[in-house]
């Protein structure tokens, strides 16, 4: 055992020597996390509209009226031709047109059924079927109104009602940031973590350095843990400082027991770093590591739910979740920090991942060759 | 320049004898487009859902069938009691439960009104308000119906349309931010971490003092890479195109110019990276932290930037896979010409020139 910690402290003054990368170990993943956590809202704050309204009568004016009144909707400017305002959605300055044709107020009087048209820019289609919800619950609210005559609020008696209510557990508030933290937290220590050790060992490789661990009594498994450990003390610490920079700023709650959150994130360590290295021993240059870590990382990342909803992606992809080490911390995190989930409800996920750690570090041990040459 | 070109060749013989390193840089962007374009979308398509029906009649069983109907929502579970709730919600069963309240039909008529409550999972609150909203719009779309007289009197009937992607699919959304952000990575990372190598490795030395000056090594330390990086961002082009059915509306040639000018500019910018760091790891760390997460973030690939505070609207202005992604948009959806992304081109031509020069000043330095 002292063998491995020799190993550690090797690498810990090798980490602190190159000054120029601490701030990126230490500074930078923890002021990235506290600043980006705000970007990640899908939720519409204005929407910009292009009104052409040909018919100015007192129901058309009533009906942008209803539009302005919500606090969503911005019309900048009116239009006299559909042209001129498609052209602004061309440009991308708006976001969507409303066109009120001429005629508009007499077919309602006359009973005859009026149009109006709505053309979104689709481009985000998610956007836009938010765009499109909302301007159909404007008019949803004006037809009501013309038809029985009275505003909603002295509405009641006559027509048939349903009233919606809605509760939001678990995050009364909707703030989005407290949901993302976890996630982005566990990509910035990742990024650090699996970096480090995948270029580590090609770096001596490379360096010709690890001729000199090789000759020495240290044996394979003491050659891995003494890599691995560093790191994983290092990625550790980011996981509390995260956790503590996030109950200060955005009171990013954990509503489960802590212990539980630290065992997670250890055993998922164990895991990435793993990865990391085994990355490592069977690259033979820094360059196809990075771009071979990077690639994983991204691929995982990206499939792992923490940005996009893993319900709305094809079956396969789903599948392909099983071996993605950030599905299941991501999964595991949100679960015990928002939820308060306790152990037995995340014990299969982190079962999984030990398991799958287990397979990465023997596999990385086994395939590292202190014989081989170069 | 005959000299130059010497320095050029001996660069493309140093890139395409590195058979491993290759196939990884083609093979990369390739897998990543496949893969992303098919994964990444935020659209909402069989979320779960659970009922709490206390009424069990005639309209509850109409709007629950509305809603399974809808595409949008799978009715995992039906609850008998509501003390079930938080199990399905705390397990992930269900995203939502729709609680129809008690005497829905008798009560829809008349003065008190019929309740339904949505109580929705709001860990995820981005989904939780997709949902939500969603299911308002069935409900409130069965209410007219049940108010509508049959021949339709007077009322506002709104005709949609959604231009430019009328299928509403999500690879028009996320295709060209994939784009964006591949060709972003590829090129930083690969023109930074090549040159970081030479410092490490010492052969940097040895054209430090060669003749050549400083620009003269950037340019030949690029021109191989934006060969390169051209094949790849043809190769993007062409997946999304045959693979994600992503439309050219605009002129071809103009698209592959930007393409060119924009893979220019993240390889200065790899250079620039490759300037100010001591070893191929800080190289790489500094492409992941100022490229990687900052793309996937700020540049409205995933969360449209209106949507975004203030200060973090105004960051995303230095981020050039930003202005990448409306050129992109523009071009190859929207059909418009270069009168509508001067601006976008512009500033990506002026962050190349600052990346250059930035980087051959850094250069003058070291040789000091």
């Amino acid at each position: 055992m002292r063998i491995v910690w020799f190993i550690v402290e090797k690498e810990f003054r090798q980490i602190f020597r190159n000054r120029m990368m601490l701030p990126f170990i230490f500074l930078m993943p923890i002021f990235l996390l506290v600043v980006l956590v705000n970007a990640a809202t899908l939720d519409l704050r204005r929407i910009d509209v292009a009104l052409v309204d040909n018919d100015l009568s007192q129901t058309s004016l009533r009906l942008t009226g209803k539009f302005e009144a919500s606090d969503i909707f911005y019309i900048p400017r009116a239009y006299t031709s559909l042209e001129d305002a498609f052209d602004r959605l061309q440009e991308g300055s708006v976001d969507m047109v409303l066109n009120i044709p001429a005629g508009f107020e007499r077919k309602i009087l006359r009973e005859e059924g009026a149009q109006v048209q709505i053309l979104i820019d689709a481009i985000n289609a998610l956007s836009a079927g938010l765009i499109n919800y909302h301007s159909q619950a404007v008019v949803a609210d004006m037809n009501r109104e013309l038809l029985t005559g009275v505003t909603p609020e002295s509405a009641g008696a006559g027509a048939p009602a349903i009233e919606v209510s809605h509760r939001q557990w678990y995050n009364p508030e909707m703030d989005y940031r407290i949901f993302m933290y976890p996630g982005i937290l566990v990509i910035l220590v990742t990024i650090v973590g699996m970096f480090l050790t995948a270029v580590n060992i090609v770096r001596e490789k490379e360096a010709g350095t690890i001729e000199q661990l090789n000759v020495t009594p240290v044996r394979k498994y003491h050659f891995i843990m003494g890599k691995l450990i560093p790191f994983w003390i290092i990625g550790m610490f980011e996981i509390a400082f995260g956790l503590l920079f996030g109950a200060l700023l955005y009171n990013v709650p954990v509503e489960g027991s802590l212990f539980l959150v630290f065992l997670s994130g250890a055993v998922f360590l164990f895991l990435v770093l793993g990865l990391g290295l085994f990355l490592s021993i069977i690259s033979t240059r820094q360059q196809q590591v990075m771009f071979l870590t990077w690639f994983f990382m991204l691929v995982f990342i990206l499939m792992s739910g923490i940005f996009t909803p893993v319900e709305s992606m094809p079956g396969w992809a789903q599948q392909v979740n099983v071996i993605n080490p950030f599905a299941y911390l991501i999964r595991v995190f949100r679960m015990i920090m928002l939820k308060g989930a306790e152990l037995a409800e995340v014990q299969g996920d982190l079962i999984s991942m030990a398991i799958f750690a287990f397979i990465v570090l023997t596999s990385a041990t086994l395939l590292y060759r202190k014989t081989a040459a170069g | 320049m005959k000299r130059f070109a010497g320095f050029v060749i001996k660069e493309f013989l140093h890139i395409f004898r590195d058979y491993r390193t290759m196939v990884i840089l083609f093979g990369i962007p390739v897998a990543q487009i496949l893969i992303f374009g098919f994964v990444i979308t935020n659209e909402i398509r069989d979320v779960d859902l659970a009922v709490l029906d206390m009424s069990r009649d005639e309209e509850t069983r109409g709007i629950t069938e509305r809603v399974e109907a809808s595409g949008y929502f799978t009715i995992q579970k039906r609850l008998e009691s509501p003390g079930e709730i938080e199990a399905v919600l705390r397990s992930g069963t269900a995203r939502a439960v729709i609680v129809f309240g008690q005497r829905f039909a008798e009560r829809l008529p008349g003065e008190d009104k019929a309740q339904i409550q949505i109580v929705a999972d709001a860990s995820d609150p981005n989904t939780a308000t997709l949902v939500t909203n969603y299911l308002n719009a069935i409900f409130t779309s069965y209410e007219m119906e049940l108010v509508k007289p049959s021949p339709v009197p007077h009322l506002i009937e709104t005709q949609e349309r959604m231009v430019y992607n009328p299928n509403m699919e999500g690879v028009y959304m996320f295709v060209p931010g994939t784009m964006a952000m591949i060709l972003m990575l590829i090129c930083a990372m690969m023109t930074s971490i090549t040159i970081a190598r030479e410092k490490e490795t010492g052969t940097m030395e040895t054209l430090l003092v060669s003749p050549l000056r400083p620009f003269q090594i950037i340019a030949g330390k690029i021109t191989p890479y934006i060969v390169l990086s051209f094949i790849n961002a043809i190769t993007i082009l062409l997946l999304s195109y045959f693979v994600f059915g992503l439309p050219v509306h605009g002129s071809l040639v103009l698209l592959l110019a930007q393409c060119l000018l924009y893979t220019v500019m993240a390889l200065s910018l790899g250079i620039l990276i490759s300037t100010v760091s001591n070893n191929q790891v800080t190289a790489m760390m500094i492409s992941m932290f100022t490229l990687m997460i900052p793309t996937i973030l700020l540049s409205g690939f995933i969360y449209p930037v209106e949507n975004m505070p203030p200060l973090l609207q105004w960051l995303s202005y230095i981020m050039p896979p930003r202005y990448f992604i409306e050129i992109i948009k523009n071009i190859m959806i929207k059909g418009t010409g270069i009168l509508f992304v001067w601006q976008q081109t512009l500033v990506i031509a002026a962050m190349t020139v600052v990346f250059v020069g930035a980087s051959v000043l850094n250069f003058k330095v070291r040789l000091e």
